[in-house]
């Protein structure tokens, strides 16, 4: 497996970052701010480096969401200030915001442009999810909210491939299933599995993982025929419809010994990707029948499990006293391989927030994904 | 590391890992705020179980995590009357220097000797692993440090009461 191309941008905490279409620019969150990084072929290491091109300034608060649409290249921005802003290039290469009138009165927590881009959602800690589409007629984004039966804040939204149907994740523990129907924008959806009629804010599924833990990310297979979420108690949970109305024809839930994941994509039909606390990426296999844990992409000298075991930890805490004793140092130099356990043996150092889809195949397999976390890497992985 | 310090570590160690699964969470309650949500305590769907790791009787560690901030607080060993004054001092001593102490909680909660308030954005800021060791080597040195004072105290006093007889003799 060939080594992943690691970036380290700053010491910051990356809360999403977004590639566009042609991998050239990768948007990053870093705080109030989001930087726009550009990929110049060869520095002085190998393989591409990103070089900081523009920041995109306007919110006040943490940015939470940031997704560049791949055929319009609009971006768009949610943040803690309760606000998004979607951005256009202009002629002359500067970046122009545009409010949108989201409506809501607590922070803005997720967003995604819906595969048409015609539409976009935003989650929200005011426990509502802002469905926001253009008019032209005023020429502002404006919002349509689904506000029932969400109880809490909500963690993710993702949509469905005919930009109608809206996966949501929320700290009350369900993932639901909503329509995002606008009459105008969208044109009716086929029938399909979630449901056959779907007004706006219809709730077509709504699924709780079995000790109600927080659902970090949702998602939809690509064919969008099945739903993935995964939850704080470190499962992974993946539902099969069969029909409207009708209770599903499958609910697998596998649940694993690592730290929670806080992000999901689906690689294939058949292939799941998550990361999160632990700091590692991990593959999931299955189908209708039954899904495990398959691997892991950390190289294998590393071992399956990102932390190192409890005993050689107190081992090593040991070394460490004992090396500060005699030799005036932190850091063992004994038989824990003689190197300081400062540094994790995962590529990323810190939590990993969010999975992106870098790269697909001819047959619609992603090849490629991208990975950003809190210590400040952005990391593209083969699969 | 006596035998039963070193499970007792242990399980506060893989607890410690567990709970420091944070994110970045805006109050739901409150309009532009970001709290730590244990503290605040305003939505109960954000607060995770809270946990007791008990060595003895005495010595124990409550562990209340919730989606962006985790209290940990120690009960620390006080087997006699001086052991009790010294770790009072001891902790009165930390607290108040709490602002250069980033992760140190003002106030203890009851019935605990001193407690540490975790936030997303001291896991942020600093690695995770390494919060868990320091605070495992806190647990481990506070004990010694404490023993250390107790017998320090106790030979100073035998030296004052003796030079205090002399005159007597």
């Amino acid at each position: 497996m060939a080594a992943p191309e690691v970036h380290h941008l700053f010491h910051a905490p990356i809360a999403d970052h977004s590639f566009s279409a042609d991998r050239a620019t990768l948007a990053v969150a870093r705080d109030t701010t989001v930087e726009l990084y550009h990929r110049t072929p060869s520095g002085s290491g190998p393989g591409p480096t990103f070089r900081l091109q523009d920041e995109l300034r306007g919110h006040d608060k943490t940015i939470t969401g940031v997704d560049i649409a791949p055929r319009s290249g609009r971006i768009v921005t949610s943040s803690q200030d309760r606000n998004a802003y979607v951005w256009e290039p202009s002629a002359s290469g500067e970046w122009k915001p545009t409010l949108v009138l989201l409506r809501i009165n607590r922070a803005a927590t997720c967003v995604r442009w819906s595969p048409s881009e015609a539409k976009f959602a935003v989650g929200s800690g005011a426990r509502t999810i802002a469905v926001c589409y253009f008019e032209a007629d005023n020429d502002w984004w404006v919002s349509k909210h689904i506000k029932k039966p969400l109880r809490s804040t909500v963690t993710s939204v993702a949509w469905h491939p005919n930009s109608v149907l809206l996966a949501a994740g929320s700290t009350d523990g369900h993932a639901r299933v909503f329509s995002s129907f606008i009459k105008g924008t969208d044109e009716r959806p086929e029938a399909s599995a979630w449901g056959e009629r779907l007004p706006f804010n219809t709730v077509c599924g709504e699924y709780l993982n079995p000790t109600a833990g927080w659902v970090h990310d949702v998602a939809f297979s690509p064919s969008g025929a099945a739903l993935a979420f995964c939850a704080h108690d470190s499962s992974v949970t993946i539902v099969y419809p069969s029909g409207p109305e009708q209770p599903p024809q499958a609910v697998i839930s596998v649940s694993t010994q690592l730290l929670p994941f806080t992000s999901i994509l689906w690689s294939s039909e058949t292939e799941l990707v998550c990361a999160g606390y632990d700091c590692g990426v991990y593959r999931f296999a299955g189908s209708a029948d039954g899904w495990q844990l398959s691997g892991t992409l950390e190289k294998d000298e590393r071992g399956s499990a990102s932390r190192p075991g409890l005993e050689q930890r107190e081992e090593s805490a040991l070394n460490m006293f004992r090396s500060m004793d005699l030799k005036g140092r932190a850091g063992g130099g004994g038989s824990s391989g003689g190197v300081d356990d400062t540094k994790l043996k995962t590529v990323h150092q810190n939590s990993i927030s969010t999975l992106r889809a870098y790269e697909t195949d001819g047959e619609g397999r992603v090849a490629r994904i991208s990975t950003g976390g809190v210590d400040g890497r952005v990391v593209v992985w083969k699969l | 590391m006596s035998q039963s310090l070193r499970p007792y570590l242990s399980c506060v160690r893989s607890t410690l890992t567990a709970a420091l699964s944070l994110s970045n969470f805006a109050s739901q309650a409150a309009e532009r705020h970001n709290v730590p949500e244990i503290e605040a305590a305003s939505s109960p769907e954000l607060l995770l179980n809270p946990l007791t790791v008990s060595r003895n009787q005495e010595e124990r560690v409550f562990v209340e995590p919730s989606v962006n901030s985790v209290r940990v607080s120690i009960r620390i060993k006080q087997a006699d009357e001086i052991e009790h004054i010294l770790v009072h001092k001891f902790t009165r001593f930390l607290t108040q220097r709490a602002e250069a102490f980033f992760i140190l909680r003002r106030k203890a909660v009851p019935g605990y000797d001193i407690s540490f308030l975790i936030t997303n954005f001291h896991t942020e800021e600093m690695l995770k692993h390494k919060l868990v060791d320091f605070i495992i080597q806190f647990m481990e040195e506070v004990d010694k440090e404490i023993s250390e004072m107790k017998l320090f105290l106790n030979a100073r006093a035998r030296f004052v009461a003796e030079s205090f007889l002399t005159p007597f003799d």
